[in-house]
């Protein structure tokens, strides 16, 4: 309770920073928090705007399940052998810190200018987390379960579904947590550059224009979106720990 | 090296070589992917030609700049976080959550306060950078440990002698974590912003390139960015290990 307060009060704090910028940057260079708004309820009100929101809902949720499994698959794989492990990892790491817009033209030819390829390119963002903790969780995993599980004679695919899933679960839900939030950056980026329909495509169009209301709007919206998604899975992520 | 890096650099050669194979015999057309060869032999001719010079040292200097800015204010803004707990209490669950807000959506926020330049780059940069840095440091000021406090205290240490002789190097490791993520963020953070929307930049070189149908010099700056990427990363990271090691001591 008093860390929501807390929060709130942060929250507040940001607005009023906010509002001091928008009056410091003379007229319309920067609008204001209530202006923002307003054009947020004007844009919720547009059914073009959903229509561009589904396209960045449809690339975003098929980029979410194709790495989710994706990720798992791969870190199961390459947990099972702490030499696979080993060679894997400094390569994973190194993919993670690598700046990926600048493989997005390969993606483009590759996938042509589509939706394949803003979800192609959100895969790339979201699977390498989930594969990194995936594969940790199982390498560090108590030696005492595999142990346990060849004692009682289970077959590969009964001791991966009963007994190493659910001992990596909590990783790989702190894994897919990452995973989600770089999804929506991977299409976004990808909207942002070299598409004609989504949410990123909206923003740089209302750039161009000069609208700087519905810049702030979109990105506003889609913070908040990811935030609350985030602590939806942190709860879920806290619930399951304890 | 040891045995798992030598597995390690013979998995990425052979992956080369099949990408260079199949390129060769056409299972992978030109116009999509060019060998790996033709990628090096078109590094070395930007390199040599000085052609992208200009925008390699743009890059960099914003990265420099951005990464310095984003570790000398987060460790800044985490040592006075920690110094007082009321506001950590209320800024520490969004600093968890901060990652997930997609940053580069208020990329054109920044163009409009700071014009197409390097000053928006590296606004956006630093505002991808700096949490990690913010975060490392409240965490490597939690791990001090008390009796290392104790010890400067039985000896009469000033607060600035206990800070410079005790406190930094006990979180320094943690500081340096930061420090290489930081880092990564602040190349991340350029080149993307100059990839969407800038005038100048290998991020920008790169879009230019693609734009123009260029395969040969988009793949050659393509290689030279991922090869600066991975020497600066490859090179902070062996820092770190040592470091962390130093801790388990």
């Amino acid at each position: 309770m008093r860390s929501a307060l807390g929060s709130a009060v942060v929250v507040l704090v940001l607005l009023v920073v906010w509002e001091g910028l928008h009056l410091a940057v003379s007229n319309s260079g920067l609008p204001s928090p209530v202006a923002t708004l307003v054009r947020l309820g004007v844009l919720l009100g547009d059914a073009d705007f959903w229509r561009q929101a589904g396209e960045t809902g449809r690339a975003f949720a098929a980029a979410v399940v194709l790495s989710t499994f994706a990720g798992i698959g791969l870190g199961i794989l390459l947990g099972m052998n702490r030499t696979t492990g080993a060679v894997a990892q400094p390569i994973l790491v190194n993919l993670y810190a690598l700046p990926k817009v600048t493989l997005y033209p390969v993606v483009l030819l590759i996938f042509g200018l589509g939706i394949s390829a803003r979800i192609a390119f959100g895969i790339m963002h979201g699977m390498i987390p989930l594969t990194l903790f995936t594969m940790n969780a199982i390498l560090n995993m108590k030696p005492v379960y595999r142990r346990s599980a060849a004692v009682m004679g289970l077959t590969p695919w009964q001791s991966s579904f009963y007994v190493v899933l659910p001992a990596i679960l909590p990783e790989v839900i702190t894994g897919a947590r990452l995973g989600v939030s770089l999804c929506l950056l991977g299409v976004l980026i990808g909207e942002m550059f070299a598409a004609r329909n989504g949410l990123g495509f909206v923003v740089m169009q209302a750039m161009e224009r000069g609208d700087m209301p519905s810049v702030l709007a979109v990105a506003l919206l889609l913070a908040v979106l990811a935030l609350v998604v985030n602590a939806a899975l942190l709860a879920l992520d806290r619930a399951w720990r304890r | 090296m040891t045995r798992e890096g030598w597995i390690r650099l013979l998995v990425i050669a052979a992956a080369v070589a099949a990408l260079e194979l199949a390129c060769r015999l056409g299972w992978v057309p030109v116009t999509v992917v060019i060998p790996p060869s033709a990628m090096a032999a078109s590094l070395v001719d930007i390199l040599a030609s000085g052609k992208h010079w200009a925008d390699i040292v743009i890059s960099l200097r914003s990265v420099a700049i951005a990464a310095v800015l984003s570790i000398g204010l987060g460790f800044l803004v985490g040592a006075v976080i920690h110094a007082w707990p009321l506001v950590r209490g209320a800024v520490e669950p969004l600093l968890a959550s901060y990652y997930a807000v997609p940053t580069f959506m208020f990329y054109p926020v920044f163009i409009i306060l700071f014009g197409v330049g390097p000053a928006a780059i590296v606004a956006i940069a630093v505002l991808l950078a700096i949490v990690s840095m913010i975060s490392a440091t409240l965490v490597g000021l939690d791990r001090i440990p008390l009796v290392l406090r104790k010890t400067a205290r039985m000896m009469h240490m000033g607060p600035a002698s206990r800070a410079l002789l005790i406190g930094l190097p006990a979180a320094l490791p943690h500081l340096f974590t930061g420090v290489k993520l930081a880092v990564a963020y602040a190349f991340i953070g350029v080149i993307a912003s100059e990839f969407i929307l800038s005038g100048a930049g290998m991020g920008y070189a790169i879009a230019y390139a693609y734009n123009n149908f260029d395969n040969r010099e988009m793949y050659g700056l393509m290689l030279l960015i991922i090869l600066v990427v991975t020497v600066v990363n490859t090179g902070l990271d062996a820092v770190d290990r040592r470091l962390q090691a130093r801790l388990r001591r």
